[in-house]
């Protein structure tokens, strides 16, 4: 448990971290790297959580495909010379960020919450595939994942083909 | 003091807030889907949350978290796309530029 504890903090405290950094840094390639870093952490969030599947599908889509492609659409647009400024609206997008955090924090934290004892279930790849596939399951969403991704292909090869 | 349920949400709020800031305060609109790809990843972690401690035997939560990190892959690569498409167009990727088909 205290394990369990200590991982916690330390990635919780990598995940701020790296999110701040995103946001912070003035170079967009390094901004690119540190979101790798974050999305890493966030998978490690999800193994303290007894998420097993979830954090190694994390790893595959988030710090395997979509970081490549950000970094490639980085290094195609030549935008990195000129950094990532903020616009004029900065002040007012802090406080938006702030009045959101303190609102949503206050209202996650004033809630009674009804924590379930039981331990959870470990591993969960046979029961997510359970409830993915099966009858009365999520099997009409899964099928349409499908259709979404092939449209998706369709489009962004639409949008950037050459004339 | 043992890790529970609120700490996930607070961790899920703090980075939701620093993605809403840097999408709404970004000129490179590479940064602000950068940005939303964080929101989106606080949004999986309260979800996890939930299913972890509320109905730690239904994985439901779990399920969301899948089709949410589907529809976040389409939805960059279709918006990498339109970055590429703009950028080819005008030379550049300045959200504050890009102001075509406002008003």
């Amino acid at each position: 448990m205290l394990g369990l504890n200590i991982a916690f903090w330390v990635l919780a405290i990598v995940v701020i971290a790296a999110a701040l950094a995103v946001v912070l840094f003035r170079d967009v390639f390094r901004a690119a790297l540190s979101m790798v870093l974050c999305f890493l952490a966030v998978a490690g969030i999800y193994i303290t959580l007894s998420a097993d599947f979830l954090a190694a599908v994390q790893v595959l889509i988030y710090v395997g495909a979509i970081s490549v492609l950000i970094i490639l659409a980085i290094m195609l647009t030549r935008e990195v010379q000129r950094g990532s400024p903020s616009n004029r609206l900065r002040i007012p997008a802090f406080i938006v960020a702030l009045l959101f955090l303190v609102g949503v924090g206050f209202a996650m934290l004033s809630t009674p919450w009804q924590v379930s004892v039981a331990p959870p279930l470990e591993p969960t790849t046979p029961a997510l595939a359970g409830l993915l596939f099966s009858e009365g399951g999520f099997i009409l969403p899964v099928e349409i994942a499908p259709v979404l991704l092939l449209a998706t292909i369709l489009g962004a090869i639409v949008l950037v083909r050459e004339k | 003091m043992t890790i529970g349920l609120e700490h996930y949400l607070i961790l899920s709020t703090v980075l939701f807030s620093i993605g809403l800031y840097g999408a709404l305060a970004k000129r490179n609109a590479v940064v602000i889907l950068m940005s939303i790809e964080l929101m989106l990843n606080a949004v999986n972690i309260a979800m996890v949350a939930f299913s972890r401690y509320i109905v730690p035997l239904l994985l439901t939560g779990q399920v969301f978290v899948i089709f949410i990190m589907v529809v976040a892959a389409a939805e960059v690569a279709v918006g990498l796309a339109i970055i590429m498409a703009i950028y080819r167009h005008r030379e550049t990727i300045d959200a504050t530029k890009i102001d075509l088909m406002k008003w």
